[in-house]
């Protein structure tokens, strides 16, 4: 046999090996996940907060962690779904395709986004000791849609580069302003509003070092914006690193949780983009 | 309504978005100089070089010695990538060059979920599975001495996998934009598929391969929470793949309530931060504008 013949089959076994690795550790993460998280699961851990001596193994649960985060991932999507529109519109409306200033802005996004979130949050606390604020709800808010504001505007981005010139123009001779067509825009990308909104919501649900600053930790869900508040990573975290197997058991049961919630939100995220792309034109 | 409102409101939009982009560009020089504030007085006790050279960390005697954190950072980053870049580069081959649409739709959703997981649950399995593999099965037969499995090993191959989908998603994008006549030229030559691959392929991505992986490292460099977990927190240089490390980030993370009660142990803290920043930044400046220059030239 050829030498190169034998080349492709050894590249090809090679191949075969990786994507193997690939699908055998995507189901044991996903395995290992749910069979701890399954067998350690009670209903009380979900619906109930913390009770005394949870942390020694005695009863009470990680509901605290589950409306803290969700707190903080709605309100911080919100804010950065209104900074970062008009951010993604004004990249590509407002200024011309090739203008520098777009280059700029993009180039910047692109560093932004890569700024580990250990680094927000260490930025951010600073920030707050400064202004004498301690750890809450709003410091882990404010943190999360910094965090969460690149990967919006990217994502955001990318359809909106695609979006048909033409379509502007037909709404500029019209008589539009750039401002009024905007809604011809937004129309347009939707669905890439959308899929951007699911993936910054994962993003933000599974961060931990951004929070672990600012938004501190509680036993009690919040009830005002200065009060700390408890998130499902560093609940699992910090009761995974206790010694007591009643309290690891929770973390488990947490991680299951937190897993649930970000393979449906991937899950969703994938059905829009398929569904959308479908009418697409390009 | 009159046009000229019509014409001072475009007019107002335009300033209010350029003011809120503008905004964030200047973010990034913000968190620079507000980090930068906040390590001075740890530089001004100290130089730079004594803090990265020095191995001795005991912040309330005033040792910093960043060196354990820096090598622990760059020991775990290179493992990272010397398993993701293979396999990574591998599976990329595959999907562009191989794979059929049946079987693409069973790997894409694969890659999905491993980037979609959050690193605490990265760090979970890594306890659960990574962690004793290690200390029961691959280091008994490398040393007689008990490992507990929190190593640069475990840190490096959970670090890994959490690589693999960015590398792999990064990579199909160069080799899908490699013109399909380059290809059939390579075939008409008498090549084999792998020949192609290999000698047009890749060879024609190579600029943006090694600007992939400068961004994959960037993104190594700062991944905190499921490296904490399993790296075993020892701020001594590690030596080899068994021994445990402490990486930057996981020092950060773990300190951050301690190093209240010392000023000069809060500005250590902080120019870690620094350092990290600045490192990162100059990575993700480095391969983005390489990849947005290959992207305009497609």
């Amino acid at each position: 046999m050829k030498s190169s013949v034998i080349f492709e089959k050894i590249a090809k076994a090679f191949m075969y090996l990786s994507i193997a690795i690939v699908f055998v550790m995507v189901a044991s993460i996903i395995w290992t996940i749910f069979k701890r998280g399954f067998g350690c699961i009670t209903w009380e851990m979900v619906s109930s907060l913390p009770g005394g001596g949870f942390y020694i193994g005695k009863e009470g649960g990680f509901l605290n962690a589950t409306v803290g985060s969700l707190y903080i991932v709605l309100s911080s999507t919100l804010l950065g779904l209104i900074i970062s529109v008009p951010i993604v519109f004004y990249l590509n409306v407002f200024l011309s395709q090739k203008s520098k200033r777009a280059y700029w802005t993009r180039l910047a996004f692109d560093v932004l986004y890569g700024i580990p979130s250990i680094v927000y949050g260490a930025f951010a606390f600073t920030i707050m000791i400064y202004m004498g604020l301690r750890t809450s709800l709003l410091g882990g808010i404010i943190v999360i849609t910094l965090l969460i504001i690149p990967i919006l505007v990217r994502s955001m981005d990318e359809v909106a580069r695609n979006f048909p010139r033409d379509l502007l123009e037909a709404s500029f001779s019209l008589g539009a302003t750039r401002l009024e067509t905007i809604g011809v825009v937004l129309r347009q990308i939707a669905p890439g509003i959308a899929t951007a909104t699911l993936l910054s919501i994962g993003r933000a649900i599974g961060d931990a070092a951004g929070v672990m600053f600012t938004a501190g930790f509680s036993d009690s869900i919040p009830t005002t914006l200065s009060q700390p508040a408890a998130t499902l990573p560093l609940s699992i975290f910090f009761q995974l690193s206790a010694p007591q197997a009643e309290v690891q058991n929770r973390a488990y049961a947490a991680a299951l949780v937190l897993t649930i919630i970000v393979l449906i939100i991937s899950l969703a995220g994938r059905f829009i983009t398929n569904r959308f792309s479908k009418h697409k034109l390009n | 309504m009159s046009n000229q409102f019509r014409i001072i409101k475009d007019k107002t939009a335009n300033g209010v978005m350029s003011a809120i982009t503008i905004v964030s560009l200047v973010f990034v020089i913000i968190m620079g100089i507000g980090l930068y504030i906040k390590s001075i007085p740890i530089l001004e006790e100290h130089s730079l070089w004594e803090l990265v050279s020095s191995s001795s960390w005991q912040p309330f005697k005033n040792d910093f010695g960043f060196l354990p954190f820096v090598m622990g950072t760059i020991w775990v980053t290179m493992i990272a990538i010397i398993i993701a870049l293979p396999l990574s580069l591998m599976t990329a081959i595959f999907l562009t060059e191989y794979a059929r649409k049946s079987v693409k739709k069973f790997v894409y959703p694969a890659l999905d979920i491993l980037a979609s997981l959050p690193s605490v649950i990265y760090g979970v399995w890594g306890t659960i599975v990574i962690v004793p593999l290690i200390s029961d099965k691959i280091a008994p037969w490398f040393s007689s001495e008990f490992s507990t499995g929190y190593t640069v090993l475990a840190a490096g191959l959970v670090l890994s996998l959490m690589l693999l989908p960015i590398l792999v998603s990064l990579f199909v994008e160069l080799f899908v934009c490699v013109p399909d006549d380059l290809r059939a030229a390579a075939y008409s030559l008498g090549a084999t598929k792998w020949q192609t691959a290999k000698n047009v392929v890749v060879k024609k991505s190579l600029p943006g391969i090694f600007a992939s992986v400068v961004l994959a490292i960037s993104k190594a460099l700062g991944e905190t929470i499921a490296v904490l977990m399993v790296c075993g927190c020892m701020p001594e240089v590690p030596k080899g793949l068994l021994d445990a490390c402490y990486p930057l980030p996981a020092l950060i993370a773990n300190n951050y309530g301690e190093m209240l009660s010392l000023p000069l142990y809060e500005s250590a803290l902080m120019f870690a931060a620094l350092l990290l920043f600045v490192v990162v930044i100059i990575f993700n400046l480095t391969s983005r504008i390489i990849l947005k220059r290959i992207e305009k030239n497609n």
